[in-house]
């Protein structure tokens, strides 16, 4: 034991107060920590999902958008886009999950998905086309964000609360168990002691009362 | 409810397309500039980040400050280059911090 400590009834009865602490924050943390890791298997597997299909998407897109700007060249597609369709804001808000700030994103602009901001003379088809494409996708691109952040939050509030936990059941309710066991042993030990005592003095007494009882009896035989 | 924006980092020939749908469009292609603009969007109150995988792979550092804040939400997208698996890997690290083992991509 590394930690000595004072072998009072005080120090005994605040350290049964740290066990029982101790023992109710390791279950709720533990129980904390089970239903974060229930949530954040349901998240992770949508955060995957969605992560293939948002890439396979993108890409998609790219390969379009390089075609269009094949056709009509790099200087003409930047004119096109120079203006942007629709002044894109987001509802932006925050969620809690177990104790774990995440945030909610979605889109409050209009909902004509098929908004192309430019002009048709100069552009290619390939363009609007990637444009659609791309508008279609935003929806998903919002909540990958969402659901991407989510779990990058939950993942390291899962570490810390793992961590909190063991701390706590490997170390410190050992420990404090160990104390409690030394402290009682220690007061036991102390009690026997006393009684050894406490008989041995009375056992001295009791002789050098016979002793005393005898002597008197002896001088009253005497006279 | 808050309203904030979106925007999105890369080179022009990757994220140029994503003005037509009305996010912010910054083109940056060295660290140090895409490492400045990540603070400075982070410090405008934006909501969400993309940025291309290549661009991620420059400005790990400037990222990882913000992986721990609630917001903005940096999300690595494939470039005109293709998918190289940075959003990926960083899925499968998440899972292995939180369960301790990659659980998820073994049956896949």
């Amino acid at each position: 034991m590394a930690v000595r400590v004072n072998p009072t009834r005080m120090e005994l009865t605040r350290l049964k107060k740290r066990l029982t602490t101790a023992v109710r924050g390791h279950k709720l943390l533990k129980d904390k920590r089970d239903e974060m890791v229930r949530q954040f298997i349901i998240l992770i597997r949508r955060n995957y999902d969605l992560r293939l299909e948002v890439e396979k998407a993108v890409e998609a897109v790219s390969t379009r958008f390089s075609l269009a700007k094949a056709q009509m060249g790099a200087l003409r597609i930047s004119e096109a886009l120079l203006y942007p369709a629709r002044a894109a804001v987001y509802d932006v808000g925050e969620r809690n999950v177990m104790s774990v700030n995440v945030p909610t994103i979605c889109y409050t602009g209009s909902d004509e998905s098929t908004d192309i901001p430019y002009a048709f003379t100069f552009t290619s088809s390939a363009l609007d086309n990637a444009v659609m494409e791309l508008s279609e996708l935003l929806p998903k691109l919002l909540e990958l964000a969402e659901v991407e952040k989510t779990c990058n939050l939950l993942a390291d509030e899962i570490e810390k609360t793992r961590r909190r936990v063991n701390a706590l059941e490997y170390v410190m309710i050992p420990e404090v168990e160990e104390n409690i066991k030394y402290i009682t042993m220690k007061l036991e030990e102390n009690d026997r002691a006393s009684l050894v005592r406490l008989m041995k003095a009375k056992e001295m007494m009791a002789a050098a009362a016979e002793k005393a009882d005898r002597e008197k009896m002896a001088a009253a035989g005497n006279l | 409810m808050k309203e904030r924006k979106i925007a999105v980092i890369g080179d022009p020939s990757s994220v140029m397309i994503f003005k037509a749908i009305g996010l912010d469009v910054f083109y940056e292609e060295k660290e140090a500039q895409i490492e400045q603009r990540i603070h400075k969007l982070a410090d405008q109150g934006y909501a969400a980040i993309y940025i291309t995988e290549k661009a991620a792979e420059l400005a790990k550092d400037a990222i990882d400050i913000y992986a721990t804040a609630t917001f903005p939400a940096i999300i690595p997208i494939p470039s005109n280059t293709g998918v190289l698996g940075i959003g990926m890997n960083k899925l499968k690290s998440n899972v292995e911090k939180a369960v301790g083992a990659d659980i998820l991509f073994r049956e896949g």
